[in-house]
């Protein structure tokens, strides 16, 4: 087992694309990290040159206290586990299992006690004499996990491995891999685009944009203080409304006049964005203490909460997550009330978290 | 591949039918159709069946005038012609297939060996300018071969690979890796990289994965491509006949050719060792038919 130390991480395709730019982790020994971004923001290429698979442009990797940067993939002593579970389609379960294994080549016995210890953990004896083709999505990602285990390598990582399953059987999943990891205590870099998996399996998430690292923290501190207006906008369901503010008299104000308290330290001179999480706005009736006027313009039920879109003057489309027992109509006028703390605030031009 | 017959069939857009046909409908229109189909039949398998047809008659029958259809004698003569000489001994036809077999078979070999690993490394790697490169090995096969006839028979005379079994495998091989990396490529592209990735973090060097993963799976395009190559090389006429002249190195399409002419000529030698010269390829066409429609298909069959 090992941590895994990634400093100034460039990829740059021979097209010109550049995958990863500049990035830096610092992934401990028995963590489970995760990298989360959209599509195209380099996850993969990142894991892939941990993985010694794809050779960096500059940067160094260091596994443990080895530096890996000139070493073939069979020499850094990990496991991956694809996106395409890329077990091997003439094997059986055993053999797909056992393979890893004898290239390493172990002794009989000890090959069939690891096979056997992992479809174990992995509850795939009944499967052990199937082929890839045989098994379904869910089994086949058993599989190759325990593919993974079975070598008891240094770290896992993981690409996107759900990502194929249905919603039932990746949130079992999802729990198992925490589980496991857990259990094993082994390092394991974890990537996904999807932001509830990040939330649930992460201890910590790096968040991923266009190639860099906008931010780097746990689910709590991630969800709580997004360091960008990007992670403002990608995490949480609905995301945080984005509404542009003005300092007068101390105070927050939009132009709708939805008043907010500032964080102390606020800049002056610029042009200023809160972000508000959902849960901390409020729909009342027209005129209640504190509210300004808005419209409702929309509701999700979803059965355990309601979500109101609703409008304020100048401000489209703001989300509001209220209990199911509140029920207004569509096209009402209501009343839009701040109840949380104080927001994270914005700069418009960097973007970037100011207070 | 995981790619059947049907599949791969049925990918091809059903064309319109003539509007005529249509109109009719049902009965009328499958009438129409069969008809149609069974003048085109006829049309496109007479020289063959003639062909079939003349090898097992006698002389006499072969010449006759009204020709007869049914009712000649059947005869295996010109069979035995094929193969055995005047003296008794080995014919020069026989000969010439045995070149032909060696000629077809071993450019096909080295253009496999040589194409595969190529095809391999164009699919897998970045290499520079890789689509100018492969357009350019493309581009050799846009030239009919007989522009460049001349100046290889002088480059051969000069090198002393005139006449030679070494020189028609060589410039067969030039022209069927082109071939076999283009469909080879296809064949790679369609088989997922991560089995090599997996493998290379199992362990394995680069060529191993290769190996032990990917060259398993390319068997039918291997096979499928394999086939291609071996009937281009031994159809080829317009190389050997410009490049061999003795009986000893010359392979069948010249030799065969070389019967007709002269002062008289023995038609049903001729198509007995057409019939001969066809057989392989039929043969071989049949048993990877599953592997060449997949083949042809390739592209619009998704994985
Ligand atoms: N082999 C490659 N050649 C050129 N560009 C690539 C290659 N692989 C990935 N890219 C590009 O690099 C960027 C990051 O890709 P990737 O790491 O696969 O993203 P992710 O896994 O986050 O979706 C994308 O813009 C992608 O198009
Ligand atoms: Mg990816």
């Amino acid at each position: 087992m090992a941590g895994i130390e990634v400093t100034a991480l460039h990829k740059r395709y021979p097209d010109g694309t550049v995958a990863v730019d500049h990035v830096d982790l610092s992934i401990g020994d028995g963590e489970l990290f995760v990298m989360l971004g959209p599509s195209g923001c380099g996850k993969t290429t990142t894991l892939r040159a941990i993985a010694g698979l794809e050779r960096q442009t500059t940067g160094d990797i260091r596994i443990g206290d080895t530096l890996v940067n000139d070493l073939p993939p069979a020499e850094r002593d990990i496991a991956m586990v694809f996106q395409f579970y890329a077990l091997y389609p003439h094997l059986r379960t055993r053999d797909n299992l056992a393979f890893p294994l004898r290239a390493e080549g172990l002794p009989k016995a000890e090959v069939r006690e690891r096979v056997a210890e992992a479809a174990r953990l992995m509850r795939l004896d009944q499967l052990l004499d199937r082929r890839p083709r045989q098994l379904s999505g869910g089994e086949q990602q058993r599989v190759a996990l325990a593919r993974a285990l079975v070598r008891r390598p240094r770290a896992f990582l993981m690409d996107e491995p759900l990502t194929n399953l249905d919603a039932e059987l990746r949130a079992d999943m999802r729990t198992e891999i925490k589980h496991l990891q857990g259990e094993l205590g082994t390092t394991m870099v974890y990537v996904t685009h999807d932001q509830v998996e990040a939330m649930s399996l992460g201890h910590r998430i790096a968040i991923l944009n266009k190639g860099r690292v906008e931010q780097i923290g746990t689910p709590l501190e991630v969800y709580d203080r997004p360091a960008s207006l990007f992670c403002a906008a990608f995490i949480g369901s609905p995301p945080m409304n984005l509404i542009e503010v003005a300092v007068a008299d101390e105070k927050l104000r939009s132009q709708g006049g939805l008043v907010l308290t500032p964080p102390p330290g606020l800049p002056r001179d610029r042009r200023l964005v809160a972000g508000v999480r959902p849960e901390a706005l409020e729909v009342t009736t027209p005129g209640a203490e504190g509210s300004v006027p808005a419209r409702v313009v929309s509701a999700e039920w979803l059965g355990d909460e309601i979500i109101y879109v609703v409008d304020h003057s100048g401000q489209h489309d703001v989300r509001v997550r209220m209990p199911p027992t509140v029920r207004f109509a569509a096209d009402t006028p209501v009343g839009l009330r701040h109840t949380g703390g104080t927001p994270t605030v914005y700069d418009v031009h960097t973007e970037e978290l100011v207070a | 591949m995981a790619v059947s017959v049907d599949e791969a069939v049925s990918t091809v857009p059903a064309r319109d039918r003539p509007r005529p046909t249509r109109r009719l409908g049902g009965r009328g229109r499958s009438l129409v159709e069969v008809a149609l189909l069974t003048v085109l039949a006829v049309l496109m398998l007479f020289p063959v069946l003639w062909m079939i047809e003349t090898s097992i008659k006698e002389n006499r029958d072969v010449y006759a005038v009204p020709a007869e259809f049914f009712g000649f004698t059947v005869t295996m003569e010109h069979f035995k012609d094929v193969f055995v000489g005047p003296d008794g001994g080995r014919s020069a036809l026989s000969v010439a297939f045995l070149n032909s077999a060696v000629v077809a078979g071993v450019s096909t070999l080295l253009a496999t060996v040589l194409g595969v690993p190529a095809a391999w490394a164009y699919s897998r790697f970045a290499v520079k300018a890789r689509k100018d490169q492969l357009f350019f090995i493309l581009s050799t096969r846009f030239m009919p071969p007989v522009v460049v006839v001349i100046p290889i028979f002088l480059m051969y005379r000069q090198v002393g690979l005139i006449d030679s079994k070494l020189g028609l495998i060589l410039i067969y091989t030039a022209f069927n890796v082109p071939f076999t990396i283009w469909m080879m490529k296809g064949f790679v592209d369609e088989v997922p990289a991560e089995y090599e990735d997996a493998a290379m973090l199992d362990g394995y060097t680069r060529l191993q994965a290769f190996r032990r993963f990917t060259l398993p799976l390319l068997v039918p395009g291997i096979a499928a491509t394999a086939v291609f190559a071996l009937i281009f090389s031994w159809n080829e006429f317009v190389f050997a006949i410009f490049l061999t002249s003795s009986d000893s190195v010359r392979t069948a399409p010249p030799a065969i050719a070389g019967l007709i002419g002269g002062t008289t000529t023995d038609w049903g030698l001729v198509a007995a060792a057409s019939v001969v010269f066809a057989l392989p390829v039929l043969v071989f066409a049949y048993l990877v038919r599953k592997h060449l429609v997949a083949g042809v298909t390739l592209g619009a069959v998704r994985r």
